[in-house]
């Protein structure tokens, strides 16, 4: 800076020269970058679901799978993946949203419920994988069931608890207290202010963090590899709990990787796709009339 | 607010007309309706401790079981060959894992010094220089992006980034621990970015007037009062960006190349501990060595992400000190 100061000018104003100079170039800087990151990431999108969409046919989607020839479909995949999703948050969702209304309402302020906050943060922090060798050791080693539907739904909705419970915590919590008093000064019990008003009112909350578990759950393939296997019972529509359950992530992994087929590219292209396609779906579907009634709401 | 004020307004009228109906009904059904109330009152307070419980109870069943299978790894191995051999050939019985471990360090740091650079652009910009509505748009954009599943960034990273990589070389070497890093980057920028963002938008406003006022230019404001301020909550955003690329799986998996190798050049097929575990955990018996030693390996990963938690806790607390 001091070598800029030079002839007839002061100090002062060329320093500001130089000043408004940097500001400006840091300015078309983070432009450029944000501007590049942003563009190569829409792009990427635009090539997973352009190279996939358009070549869908419901052969390919309600089809079975091949080992050796082409033309094979990822039908059993995709249903075992809408099946574990269910199953998983039928279990998830209840369990991690009275964990969290009870971390939210009826915890005490003590040591113990600091800790029991370590838990769950801790829980949300462990990688997929150790869910999955967790899986493994409880459900093919204890209790022998081998790489079950089930056992990979437990599985995720251990992985997705920690997230719902602390998702339902915040929501119910950023609840103006205001609502909270007005009810119980009615007469309301603690249980009737939780179902008619905290949980209604924190709906929005609530249903972001089911929308983030679901897709997590719909697209984790780590978990699913370790306890439901990479094997589809090879019809469609099976309900059958203990049948192995490759999932839709899953079969996209092991299509590129490890199989035979003549056709891997091809399959795989497609299934990203769908699988990208439905995670855009789960988060327009959920999230646009919340986002619409919170816009509503504000004005 | 107004309207907020109005949800419990149906409450109000359900609650009145049916106390108003027992009431009238006489006392004693009054008295049951009160012990009933009472009583689920009660149950649905026990059934969240029963969650909440289950869910430390979760926590703890996995650090015993991860615990319980991996040390058993040191009866036939010992600590320090396992932890500083690199020697990992489970055929002839070695059990090295410092490749692995050197890995995923070696793989964390590099996707940190790309990312986060990155990400803290992008963090100013979307806090402090893009128009209103830009910043509506983009803000979901990145939040949907958290949600894209990894085994699609790893195809992608299989497909595109690595012939890209090989091009770029002129060699046949694309997979390696660079793709891994960029791979990884494109998963945790948005994760850093976003947490970052909030933490520059919740710097209070009359801290950037006061250094306007001082002279300052935008530049030397942002670099000097607005990062600085929200130091504590990037720290947050990046480590938990480390945490998901210390544990991220298959992304790591379908680029990295998979071969027990030290990571000593950027471009050469090499393995972490989630990779390892997750290539040979389905094909080796449960009561094996080899087994143990991934589970080993899944218990130091859990450490260690679980060592995180408690380093952003102390931060949380360093910060409300503040």
């Amino acid at each position: 800076m001091k070598t800029a100061t030079s002839g007839t000018r002061g100090a002062f104003s060329s320093n500001r020269g130089i000043n408004d100079f940097k500001n400006r170039m840091f300015t078309v800087f983070v432009w450029g970058i944000s501007a590049c990151i942003v563009l190569f990431i829409l792009a990427l999108l635009y090539l997973i679901l352009q190279k996939g969409l358009p070549n869908l046919t419901w052969g390919f989607i309600m089809g079975l799978p091949s080992e050796m020839e082409e033309g094979g479909g990822i039908g059993p995949a995709l249903f075992n993946s809408f099946y574990m999703l269910f199953i998983s948050l039928l279990i998830a969702v209840p369990l991690g949203m009275s964990a969290g209304i009870y971390l939210a309402e009826f915890a005490p302020n003590n040591k113990w419920i600091g800790f029991v906050r370590i838990c769950v943060e801790g829980l949300a922090s462990v990688p997929s994988i150790i869910f999955g060798l967790f899986g493994i050791a409880l459900f093919v080693e204890m209790f022998q069931i081998g790489l079950t539907i089930i056992g990979g739904a437990i599985s995720l909705a251990f992985l997705n608890l920690p997230v719902m419970t602390r998702v339902t915590e915040e929501a119910i919590r950023s609840v103006p207290k205001e609502l909270k008093q007005a009810s119980f000064a009615l007469g309301a019990t603690h249980l009737q202010t939780i179902r008619r008003v905290l949980v209604p009112t924190a709906i929005s909350g609530i249903v972001t963090g089911i929308c983030l578990v679901a897709g997590r759950a719909f697209g984790e393939s780590a978990v699913i590899i370790l306890t439901a296997g990479v094997t589809t019972s090879g019809e469609m529509w099976d309900f059958n709990l203990l049948s192995p359950g490759e999932t839709l992530a899953v079969h996209l992994w092991y299509v590129q990787s490890e199989a035979i087929v003549p056709d891997a590219v091809s399959i795989s292209d497609k299934a990203a796709a769908v699988l990208v396609f439905v995670i855009l779906m789960f988060n327009i579907l959920f999230r646009i009339p919340l986002w619409i009634k919170d816009r509503r709401n504000k004005h | 607010m107004q309207l907020d004020t109005s949800a419990p307004n149906p409450v109000i009228s359900t609650n009145s007309s049916e106390l108003g109906g027992s009431i009238k009904t006489g006392s004693g059904k009054l008295f049951d309706r009160k012990n009933r109330l009472l009583f689920y009152n009660r149950a649905f307070k026990i059934a969240c401790i029963a969650s909440a419980a289950f869910v430390c109870l979760i926590l703890f069943s996995i650090l015993f079981f991860m615990f319980r299978t991996g040390v058993l790894t040191f009866r036939d191995v010992s600590p320090m060959t396992f932890f500083f051999s690199s020697d990992w050939s489970p055929e002839n019985e070695s059990y090295g894992a410092f490749i692995f471990i050197f890995g995923t360090f070696a793989l964390t740091i590099l996707t940190l010094l790309i990312s986060v650079p990155l990400s803290i652009v992008i963090a100013v910009f979307l806090a402090e220089v893009a128009p209103g509505w830009m910043r509506n748009f983009l803000r979901p954009i990145l939040d949907l992006l958290v949600g894209i599943p990894s085994v699609v960034y790893g195809f992608l990273g299989l497909t595109i980034l690595i012939p890209l990589l090989r091009d770029i070389t002129g060699t046949n070497m694309g997979d390696g621990i660079l793709a891994a890093a960029i791979v990884l980057t494109i998963m945790v920028l948005p994760t850093i970015s976003r947490i970052s963002d909030d933490a520059i938008s919740v710097v209070p406003k009359k801290y950037r007037d006061a250094s306007y006022a001082l002279g300052a230019t935008r530049f030397q404001t942002i670099f000097k009062v607005t990062i600085p301020a929200a130091r504590s909550g990037i720290m947050y955003g990046v480590i938990l960006g480390m945490a998901r690329a210390i544990g991220e799986t298959m992304a790591v998996v379908m680029v990295i190349g998979n071969t027990p190798q030290l990571a000593d050049a950027l471009f050469k097929p090499t393995s972490v501990l989630t990779s390892n575990i997750v290539m040979q955990i389905a094909n080796v018996p449960f009561d094996s060595t080899w087994n143990n030693a991934l589970y080993m390996m899944g218990f130091l990963l859990l450490v260690i992400s679980l060592l995180m938690i408690v380093l952003v806790r102390l931060l949380q607390r360093k910060g409300a000190h503040q």
